[in-house]
């Protein structure tokens, strides 16, 4: 493990130290100020990408936190007179608030996404650029900042502002590093790929988002305030223009918004070879070459430079995890019934629950303890009633299918029960607590865990960092803890051996069964089941089942949608059946499948003629 | 206080003016609406017509309405031809969007190279001439563009709800899979939208030529307006941009009456800001 991640960190080391030593060595002001800009827009870049390119919410409005930056310190230090260094934090201070401010109010409108947040975020742009002008903060002749005194770091000024920029490059690099391996991380990029499916599986996405956005908004507003002394004179057109937001977007997308460092390569790429025109006087051939750059990269390559590198890299790490853990790296046969000896430890762990079970007959005599209750919900999408006072008690340790023809509303409820949607009234209580009003994040940590009918899986993460990412935020615990917990439900499924790979690799009941770890490392009390089985092969089918019995032995309660008559039969202990939204029958299967009323709703025929 | 007739004066030239808005606003919710394709070129090709236009005028001395039989057409092939290449690439609408910004930066940089970076300004009989109803002025330029844009918007709507083509395209919309399966010819239809789309772009850009003084350095300041009147007008319809920018454009020739000129910008940001929060449902 450590002899194959030391070398590129020696690598980098030493070519850190150099650039720390080089204002000493007597190197022209010139260089300095190159070098100067390229970590400056690495610093940009890197740091819009810390929200905008892990979490795939492009922001247009990068150009308006560096500005803030820009203009704290233009105003404070240029106008007022303040000390520079106590600016700087200030600067980062009020950026990153006023990115938490526009997140605040964006990321509550759950349609504000991909290219409508762009566009919204480039109109707070010139929002901000019209209060600056029109306001003593400029006033509109610009500001002169020559009289700021920075601090000599190194013996000339060029040489200083160097070193900030780089120190502050270096900082934003290990921010930026640290992120993208850490649980908030897993989250951002859960949040890219599926952002609706990480919420109900226990990613509190309002807050990722909030987070995130306050680090890169603050990084560009320190940023911000050192290259405002740099140029020393500010204008409101200048500092409000396009070139910041087009640049950034071009430079990560050109180096790789998945990997950490990808962005600084872009970064390096665009501005050296911006500085080349320029020199040659050909600022427009520049500009033009950007734009072909930026076609051809979206055509040929929009994963960018080094997003193979991204991606070889998570699988490593995936690949390392699994056999630290021991995991076969042979296929398992996943056909064959699942690993019963993995079920029978739990069966020790939850002795107490499985105890009840077995004394238990499918149909209680007893009272049975309810887990689940719905009382009265109703839900309705632009007037078509879905839920009509749907009430449905769930019982603990129970495996309920649920049952009804297309469209009466078992996704819907189980939509609903996750938090995904809120029903328009009625109440949802689990283990006798209120979930109606939870959202679904918290649903989902309470212990309610759900699978999709199609595939939902994080699309650019391995099977293990999306096993693992689920556990963590449903359990509330950290990667690390999290990873035994990830393996383990993978295991149970017949997917370790395949832990390194992404979901696109995977064939469908192998996705199926990733829908299935997911669920099942977060350890819900209660897992529901939509249409697990559409779309397997007989003998997929009996894997499935042999899973879901074996699932049920830990004493987890399960509710099941399904159409697989033949599995519902041989699984349920108690079948309900609704049509339009209402509670036709419910109870043993056998007696429930006689109703009339069950037959009618399936079939449209009058009892009578039945 | 300014006095009644200045805010009456103003209202007017902003309605005029947010007729342009709206025209602009039209190709680009279309092509945003019916395709999920966000055409950030749209602008640049507004530009770039309207200095076509004015390399047309000035060179052949010819009346500048003239144009609106050649450029469209010329603009309909670019249109159709970029709309090709997303197709072919099975884009995203937001790569889409950053291959149109690609673009962008390309014909801006390219009008900056052939017309510099100094100010044109179109001179043609008419270009000063102005009506007089009441001791309100109705500018000559700016009433023909106003007129256009209204017309355009009525010919989109018809095509739209009462042709047999324009069912095909809200169809193909709203499902290209089954659309196709039955019978329309979804990649068809789907270029000659977006030529449509560039088209418009051609309209409006000879109308900028005919009525402002350009400068590269515009092209930008646009994006923000057009896209609010977009959203408020709702992508896809054909009298939604026109209402959306009409109302933008009377409120920034209020507020400059009432505070500066410099405070327009804010407006009609104000305007969408306003409404993402109080009706979320209706962008």
């Amino acid at each position: 493990m450590k002899s194959l991640s030391n070398k590129p960190y020696l690598a980098l080391s030493v070519f850190a130290l150099v650039l720390v030593v080089l204002p000493w060595t007597g190197i022209s002001a010139f260089w300095l100020s190159l070098f100067y800009l390229i970590l400056y827009w690495s610093v940009l870049t890197l740091s819009w990408n810390i929200f905008s390119g892990y979490c795939g919410y492009f922001s247009f409005g990068h150009g308006a936190f560096f500005g803030i930056g820009i203009y704290t310190v233009a105003y404070m230090c240029g106008q007022r007179d303040f000390e520079f260094m106590p600016m700087l934090f200030l600067a980062g201070l009020i950026a990153g608030l006023a990115g938490v401010l526009l997140g605040a109010i964006v990321f509550r409108v759950k349609r504000v996404r991909g290219e409508l947040f762009a566009l919204l975020t480039l109109a707070v742009t010139f929002i901000i650029s019209t209060i600056v002008l029109n306001t003593p903060i400029d006033g509109g002749p610009g500001v002169y900042l020559n009289s700021v005194q920075i601090p000599r770091l190194t013996p000339n000024v060029p040489g200083s502002f160097y070193a900030m920029m780089l120190a502050l490059c270096i900082f934003t690099l290990i921010i930026s590093k640290y992120i993208s391996d850490s649980k908030l991380g897993a989250a951002l990029f859960a949040i890219h790929d599926d952002e609706d499916a990480a919420e109900v599986m226990g990613v509190p996405t309002f807050r990722t988002k909030l987070i995130a956005l306050f680090i890169s908004a603050c990084l560009a507003g320190v940023a911000g305030a050192v290259h405002a002394v740099f140029v020393s004179y500010v204008t409101a057109n200048e500092v409000f223009s396009i070139n910041v937001p087009l640049f950034v977007v071009l430079m990560s997308i050109l180096g790789g918004a998945r990997h950490w460092a990808g962005p600084a390569v872009g970064a390096v790429f665009i501005t050296a070879l911006q500085y080349v025109f320029t020199l040659g006087d050909h600022a427009l051939m520049g500009k033009m070459a950007l734009g072909f750059i930026l076609i051809l990269v979206i055509l040929f390559k929009p994963e960018g430079f080094m997003g193979r590198i991204a991606h070889l890299r998570s699988k490593r790490s995936a690949k390392r995890i699994g056999e630290l853990y021991g995991v076969g790296l042979k296929d398992p046969e996943i056909d064959k019934p699942t690993h019963f000896h993995v079920a029978h430890q739990h069966a020790h762990q939850n002795g107490h629950d499985v105890q009840h079970l077995s004394q238990s007959p499918p149909i209680s005599t007893q009272r049975p303890e309810v887990l689940l209750k719905a009382v009265d919900l109703c839900m309705s999408f632009s007037g078509l009633k879905v839920l009509q006072n749907l009430s449905l008690e769930i019982h603990r340790g129970e495996i309920l299918g649920l049952l009804g023809p297309n469209g009466s509303g078992k996704s819907t409820f189980i939509n609903v029960v996750s938090g995904h949607y809120r029903a328009n009234s009625g109440q949802l209580l689990f283990n006798a607590s209120d979930l109606t009003l939870l959202k679904a994040h918290f649903v989902a940590q309470r212990g309610i865990s759900r699978t999709y009918q199609i595939p939902r899986p994080f699309a650019n993460l391995t099977v293990l960092e999306n096993t693992r990412l689920v556990a963590a935020y449903a359990r509330g615990v950290s990667l690390s803890m999290a990873t035994p917990l990830a393996i383990e439900a993978l295991e149970k499924v017949g997917l370790a051996s395949k832990l390194d790979l992404l979901p696109s690799e995977l064939n469908l009941h192998q996705r199926k069964f990733l829908e299935f770890a997911r669920a099942l490392s977060a350890k819900p009390k209660l897992l529901m089941l939509d249409e697990v089985l559409s779309g397997l092969t007989p003998s997929e089918i009996q894997s499935a089942i042999n899973l879901i019995l074996s699932i049920k032995a830990q004493g987890t309660t399960i509710l099941f949608v399904e159409h697989v008559m033949s599995a519902v039969m041989a699984l349920v202990d108690r079948v309900a059946v609704i049509n339009h939204g209402q509670l036709l029958a419910i109870g043993n299967p056998q007696v429930v499948m006689r109703n009339p009323e069950v037959i009618k709703a399936y079939l449209g025929v009058k009892p009578q003629h039945a | 206080m300014p006095s009644l007739h200045l805010i009456i004066q103003s209202a007017v030239s902003g309605l005029l003016l947010g007729g342009l808005y709206g025209l602009i606003g039209l190709g680009l919710g279309l092509s945003w609406g019916f395709l999920g394709q966000i055409n950030l070129a749209h602008f640049a090709f507004v530009f770039l017509c309207a200095y076509l236009n004015y390399q047309l005028s000035t060179s052949f001395s010819m009346n500048p309405w003239w144009a609106l039989l050649i450029l469209p057409p010329i603009f309909f092939v670019i249109g159709a031809s970029i709309n090709a290449l997303i197709r072919r690439f099975k884009m995203t609408p937001f790569n889409s969007m950053l291959l149109t910004f690609g673009l962008t930066v390309i014909i801006d940089a390219l009008i900056q190279w052939i017309w510099t970076a100094d100010f044109r300004k179109l001179d043609y009989p008419m270009s000063e001439a102005k009506w007089e109803f009441f001791g309100i002025y109705l500018p000559y330029a700016e009433s023909v563009g106003f007129i256009l844009s209204v017309a355009s918007a009525t010919i989109v709507y018809l095509v739209m709800n009462k042709t047999d083509i324009g069912k095909a395209i809200r169809a193909a919309a709203q499902d290209p899979q089954i659309a196709t399966a039955y019978g329309i010819n979804q990649k068809l239809l789907s270029m000659c939208l977006s030529g449509t789309c560039t088209a418009l772009a051609a309209v409006a850009g000879i109308c900028m030529s005919a009525i402002f003084t350009l400068n590269p350095s515009q092209l930008y300041s646009w994006i923000g307006v057009v896209f609010a009147v977009v959203m408020l007008g709702g992508l896809g319809s054909a009298f939604g941009p026109i209402l959306a920018g009409m109302l933008i454009g009377v409120s920034e020739s209020i507020t400059m009456v009432f505070f500066a000129p410099s405070w327009a910008p804010i407006v009609s940001f104000t305007l969408l800001i306003g409404l993402l929060l109080l009706r979320p449902d209706k962008i």
